[in-house]
């Protein structure tokens, strides 16, 4: 692996990134800062459910409700107490959360794991069901999420939400996260438990004849997904600020599929770049929400616009481009040195 | 001892039995046959054997253990390895994938290690790709590792089929129908396989199938389903002059002249 020059080319190409990064915290606006950082949490987003939706087959609309888990889970361990007892006025946060605050990075993961745990919870008792009921159940669960967040008053300040977080999410943490997702999450595709979940997406009769143990691998799947969508609902919750149980709808839920679709199921690079490109578009479509004037025509701006042009984006692309960007496509370095290779000898003959 | 027994097993679908009170054994080493007219019950034996369908009464014992309410994979872990009748394989990966999942079961190294690429992880990755391409080399399609396999002709495919199955190192295989869709040449080329990896890996072979030139030439032992009963069972001689086995195929007289 060391040895490789693939290893040192991703290794200069992060160095390079990251520089980038660390240039366009310290110097960029706060606007672009913000949008970068929302499409890194897209990434994170994308290309977990990718794993769950396109290496494993598992038809799952479940992320919004593990992004919830791990959304409310980390801010309550990283507010300061003050600050909860400011927001919880109308029933007090129950013991121990309202005195403990724990650093950002612990809070995270902490909310990560405990979306895992749902992931657990969700995908032992989906061995019994199969594509679009599979999806219905874990609609259901994400649903069932909201609807408990909005009644747990002394846990999750119900509909009133949680306001005022404070912002810890900056460049390095959503990007230094969503470079981590992509490596784990390739390297888990690239390896034998890999293997074991793309022959379950494959052919899932044949995957168990072939020992595959179905239950441990997609509970694997369900569990690792979980967890970086939980990740991601930390990294949102403090980058915007405030999180209420109804801003984890189906909605949410729908934007990562549309990421994942756009990029193409079963390929990390396509997602990774249709998270970028969704992120970017959902602030540049913001122009289709204002009032335009079109040759003498006024037309008023009308708030959700954006969605319905990202409905028309998904139907056409389920419609003429069944695999996305990319379909199951990935870039790597033998890829483009063989291209830059090809491209010299066809300018030498 | 017999290696595999089947006693008394009976699985009904609704109003419908599939297999109705079936024993069957097969010994360690013998190249064994399952025929009958379409609708016999043949391939429910291999789903109730591999534990896709659990019996509603009887015992299915491998080596003396009781298999009966094993799952499948726990069961292709032991030692019994299939093929399927529509070949089924995993379209959208390699040749070599298809082949190092079935080694996959076998894997010791944690998550973790194999997501950090560790020592331990590396070891058994690059045995289980080396068995793999002596498999495949084994069954001649070495060459092809790193074709996808929904891309390959359909008489490769069950060999790479054959080929997986095998990489769970059975002590049995079962085989749905290997000759179905080859032509003669084909079938006598597949005849010679599969008495070699029989030979090659000591394996024991129990296959369905309704080419007669395949079971007679190949199977010991035949033993032939009509509406989920077992109505003969003995060597090719045997089956070819039993009076029961041609009634079944070819209706009984009075019905045949009306």
């Amino acid at each position: 692996m060391y040895k490789q020059p693939s290893f040192w080319l991703t290794l200069i190409a992060l160095v390079v990134f990251f520089a980038f990064i660390s240039y366009a915290q310290n110097n960029f606006d706060a606007y672009v800062i913000r949008i970068m950082n929302v499409a890194a949490i897209y990434v994170i987003l994308g290309v977990s459910l990718n794993l769950i939706n396109g290496f494993t087959g598992q038809f799952s609309l479940g992320h919004a409700g593990f992004m919830a888990i791990g959304a409310y889970a980390s801010a309550l361990l990283y507010m300061s107490p003050e600050l909860k007892a400011m927001n919880f006025f109308i029933k007090p946060l129950i013991w121990p959360l309202n005195r403990i605050q724990i650093p950002f990075f612990p809070a995270l993961l902490i909310g990560g794991l405990l979306a895992a745990g749902a992931g657990f919870l969700v995908g032992a008792p989906c061995m019994r069901v199969k594509g679009d009921y599979l999806a219905i159940v874990t609609y259901g669960f994400s649903e069932i999420i909201r609807v408990l967040f909005n009644n747990l008053q002394s846990v999750t300040n119900g509909p009133l939400g949680l306001k005022g977080l404070p912002t810890y999410t900056n460049l390095w943490w959503s990007w230094g996260w969503a470079v981590f997702t992509v490596f784990f999450i390739k390297r888990l595709i690239d390896s034998s438990y890999g293997r074991a979940l793309k022959a379950i997406r494959d052919n899932e009769e044949a995957a168990e004849a072939m020992g595959v143990n179905l239950f441990y691998h997609k509970t694997l799947a369900f569990v690792v997904g979980a967890f970086f969508a939980g990740i991601a609902g930390g990294l949102l919750g403090s980058l915007v600020m405030t999180i209420d149980p109804n801003a984890f709808n189906i909605m949410l839920t729908f934007q990562i599929v549309l990421i994942v679709l756009l990029g193409g199921l079963g390929s990390i690079t396509g997602t990774v770049i249709s998270g970028v490109l969704i992120a970017v578009l959902m602030e540049w479509l913001r122009i289709v929400e204002t009032p335009m004037k079109i040759f003498g025509i006024t037309i008023p701006g009308i708030s959700g616009m954006r969605m319905l042009i990202f409905s028309i984006i998904l139907m056409i692309s389920v419609l003429f481009f069944r695999h996305g960007i990319l379909g199951d496509r990935e870039f790597s370095w033998q890829g483009v040195i063989s291209f830059f290779k090809r491209r010299q000898s066809n300018r030498g003959g | 001892m017999a290696i595999l027994k089947l006693d008394k097993v009976t699985k009904k679908f609704g109003g419908l039995v599939a297999v109705n009170n079936v024993s069957l054994e097969l010994e360690q080493g013998q190249l064994a046959g399952l025929i009958g007219p379409n609708g016999a019950g043949k391939t429910t034996i291999f789903n109730v054997i591999t534990g896709v369908y659990r019996p509603d009464s009887g015992k299915v014992y491998f080596m003396g253990i009781d298999i009966t309410k094993k799952k499948p994979h726990e069961i292709a872990a032991l030692g019994i390895a299939r093929t399927f009748q529509n070949i089924k394989l995993f379209h959208r990966m390699s040749v070599l994938d298809n082949v190092r999942v079935a080694c996959h079961f076998r894997l010791k190294a944690s998550v973790f290690s194999a997501v950090l690429d560790l020592p331990k992880y590396a070891r058994e990755e690059r045995e289980m790709t080396k068995e793999s391409l002596d498999l495949l080399e084994a069954v001649g399609l070495k060459q092809l590792a790193n074709e996808s396999a929904g891309s390959l002709p359909y008489g490769y495919q069950r060999k790479l089929e054959i080929a997986r199955a095998l990489a769970t190192r059975p002590k049995i295989l079962l085989l749905d129908e290997p000759a179905a869709g080859m032509n003669p040449e084909e079938t006598a080329e597949l005849m010679r396989f599969i008495k070699r990896i029989r030979d090659e890996f000591g394996l024991t072979i129990l296959l369905i199938e309704h080419d007669m030139k395949v079971v007679m030439g190949i199977c010991e032992k035949i033993t032939v389903l009509d509406h989920g009963c077992v109505i003969a069972e003995g060597s090719p001689k045997e089956i070819q002059n039993n009076p029961e086995v041609i009634k079944a195929y070819l209706g009984s007289g009075v019905y045949a002249r009306s």
